[in-house]
């Protein structure tokens, strides 16, 4: 009598056991789920709060330290070789320097980007990138609004103390192993983070975030029309890579920017989309007319596996949350990186010319302005 | 508690049988000369194991699936550098892919679909043989031919995906890649591509007959188990002599739902709903893409589906706006 009712005991413990060893794989329960959309369409956003915990504290923004005046001579007067923020006083330039130590560098100090023998020189190549991802800022924070609106962008956005920011993206080989007769992989079937470990195609930022392929694949009219080549499904495949991506980034689900009854249908659609809209195309600009440029000054290990330059998507600056730095108008305590701010404005001719002999070395891989 | 049976726990075995001679020299591939009796087997199924009979259909089948496997198969070591370890940890995901987009209905080079091409083909004419050997075999055995007829309702599906709906279509790359993750994924975009399948209302016949199937497999099994202490398991004798077994389980069912299917017609209800299930999906994915092409609009304009209240506010696509980046 007991030794049966033992003996299935021990299986149904075993069983338990087992059970309890695969769910240690999913995230505990409960979820927090908000309706954003009409009753009964599953227009929700699903987060777990304890997870949520992590990526909030992780998306602070340093406290601001107090702005310095704006009179007194200009960097471009008093310093070499000062070509992006010439128009900046000593004071706000200086405050700069620091903060972007601060963003960018914090433990290499100055010397990452400045030769420590003579700080106009350019023969670090990252004195280059930093110069021009000023300007990029003063790009985005200019032109791009219809993205970042009056929130703006700064360094920390994307660094967050880091010297290369921590989400980046290089053009992922196709075919990877496998020869020219077997074993195409035709660049999906791989477990890859830039997918969420999916099968789908492992690099949608090179065709969407760099090249200008269609990303659309729904039709607008419900029965086929002629000429309607090309949105095929293996297409439709990448487009979702790229969306992964996307939900991923910003810690949202698909529902967050489109209706789920149909993804490519504007009417009903949340407005965040029309924000998403302007972000690839922003993303695109960027890497295509910042990042791509200066491929020839990044020395070789900071390049991919294809030689090139390290670009930037969704991640890069959204870090899983879908408002970067939860939002917070970081911009407001650096006007200086609002807008262009030339330094031909008002450097006189002199700091100029000076500037010319003291770069000589770079001169052909700077980018222009 | 005896009769509270979930699994088979008493195996009457009988002498072995090897089967009825059939004659005309349909008895010579049946090997097994001596078939085995698994006490294994014999908790699920029957205990006697053989004899196979395989014959030129079953070995000519087996051939070429072997093939089609193997290219399948080869083609994903391939792809992970012919690392063994690779391969299993990976094989969820790895994949033979069909032509790409564009490349249209040609011969494709053999690593850009052309090894999908073939492996297909070889697929094909594997299952179409057997579909040969399931008829010939039933036919010889003096059967209804049902079973060849529900198998080849699964090979419609599998026709219209891999063959039918492509050539009309135009492309290769319209089909199914052989891999585990990659055709789950190829379902998904699929939905995607044609504006939502669950507007499609062949899809919802084809859920409404799977879900049925599984519905009537629950009823009917349960019933028969319930009632096999009256010896409610010898269903095909209690057709034409009907037990008491039969009597309970049919006032069972009156009483539950006021009408109940017999001992035979349950039988017919389950291969309808089964057979119908790839019958209609086959026709809702042949008409994806040839006919239709965004279900839900189609819904819409016909009033399949209902149109929700706008509660966002209006927003228009941007790549409409003048100067459009």
């Amino acid at each position: 009598m007991k030794t049966p009712n033992f003996k299935h005991r021990n299986w149904l413990g075993a069983l338990a056991l087992g059970t309890l060893v695969l769910l240690a794989g999913c995230e505990r329960p409960p979820m927090e789920s908000t309706q954003n959309g009409y009753r009964g369409t599953g227009m929700v956003q699903v987060v777990n709060p304890r997870i949520q915990a992590d990526v909030l504290a992780v998306n602070q923004v340093p406290a601001a330290q107090p702005p310095a005046g704006a009179d007194g001579p200009k960097a471009g007067q008093i310093y070499q070789n000062v070509k992006v923020l010439g128009d900046l006083s000593v004071g706000e330039f200086t405050r700069l320097m620091v903060n972007m130590t601060a963003w960018v560098a914090p433990e290499q100090g100055c010397n990452y980007c400045h030769n420590g023998a003579n700080f106009a020189d350019d023969s670090l190549y990252t004195k280059v990138v930093a110069r021009r991802m000023v300007q990029m800022t003063q790009h985005i924070n200019t032109d791009w609004k219809a993205h970042v609106a009056e929130t703006g962008v700064t360094c920390y956005t994307c660094h967050r103390g880091n010297p290369v920011p921590k989400e980046i993206w290089f053009t992922a080989d196709s075919q990877p192993q496998g020869s020219n007769f077997i074993g195409n992989k035709m660049g999906q079937n791989t477990p890859a983070d830039s997918v969420k470990l999916a099968s789908l195609p492992y690099d949608p930022f090179t065709s969407y975030l760099l090249k200008d392929e269609p990303i659309r694949v729904n039709a607008t009219k419900a029965l086929p029309t002629s000429g309607g080549q090309g949105e095929s499904i293996q297409r439709t495949e990448k487009t979702y890579a790229l969306m992964t991506h996307m939900s991923a980034s910003l810690g949202v689900n698909c529902t967050f920017c489109h209706n789920t009854q149909n993804f490519g249908k504007w009417d009903g659609a949340p407005p965040q989309r029309v924000t998403a809209y302007h972000g690839i195309r922003m993303a695109r600009d960027l890497n295509l007319a910042y990042m791509e440029p200066l491929t020839e000054v990044f020395p070789t290990n900071r390049k991919g596996e294809l030689g090139d330059v390290a670009k930037m998507n969704c991640a890069t600056c959204h870090q899983g949350v879908n408002k970067p730095l939860l939002g917070v108008p970081m911009l407001k305590d650096h006007p200086e990186l609002a807008a262009y701010r030339p330094y031909t404005a008002a450097a006189p001719a002199a700091p100029d010319a000076a500037a010319t002999p003291a770069t000589p070395a770079d001169a052909a891989p700077k980018p222009a302005q | 508690m005896q009769y509270q049976n979930l699994f088979t726990t008493v195996q009457a075995v009988g002498p072995v049988h090897h089967g009825i001679e059939l004659g005309s020299g349909q008895d010579t591939p049946r090997f097994g000369k001596t078939p085995g009796i698994v006490h294994l087997f014999g908790r699920f199924g029957n205990a006697q194991v053989g004899p196979i009979y395989l014959g030129a259909l079953g070995m000519a089948s087996i051939l070429f699936g072997v093939l089609a496997f193997n290219i399948m198969g080869l083609n994903m070591l391939a792809s992970v550098n012919w690392d063994p370890i690779q391969f299993v940890r990976q094989l969820f995901w790895l994949s033979l892919e069909p032509p790409a987009a564009g490349a249209g209905l040609g011969l494709a080079p053999l690593n850009a679909g052309g090894w999908w091409q073939i492996a297909g083909l070889f697929l094909t004419i594997s299952i179409l043989l057997w579909w040969a050997r399931t008829y010939r075999r039933a036919r010889a055995l003096g059967m209804g031919t049902h079973v060849p007829w529900a198998f080849a309702a699964a090979i419609w599906l599998f026709l219209v995906l891999g063959l039918i709906r492509p050539v009309l279509m135009g492309s290769w790359s319209e089909a199914v890649p052989f891999g585990i993750f990659p055709h789950l994924d190829w379902t998904a975009a699929f939905s995607l591509r044609y504006g939502n399948l669950f507007y499609n209302p062949f899809h919802a016949l084809s859920i409404a007959f799977l879900y049925g199937s599984t519905l009537l497999f629950a009823m009917h099994g349960a019933t028969i188990l319930a009632v096999s202490r009256f010896g409610g398991e010898r269903e095909i004798e209690q057709i034409v002599d009907r037990g008491t077994a039969s009597e309970r389980a049919a006032l069972f069912w009156r009483w539950t739902m006021g009408f109940n299917a017999t001992m035979e017609s349950i039988h017919r209800w389950a291969w309808w709903f089964a057979v119908l299930c790839p019958l209609v999906g086959g026709i809702g994915i042949l008409l994806t893409g040839t006919v239709v092409d965004n279900w839900y609009l189609w819904a819409i304009k016909h009033g399949v589906a209902p149109p929700y209240p706008d509660v966002f506010p209006a927003v228009m696509d941007p790549a409409l706006a003048p100067g459009a980046k």
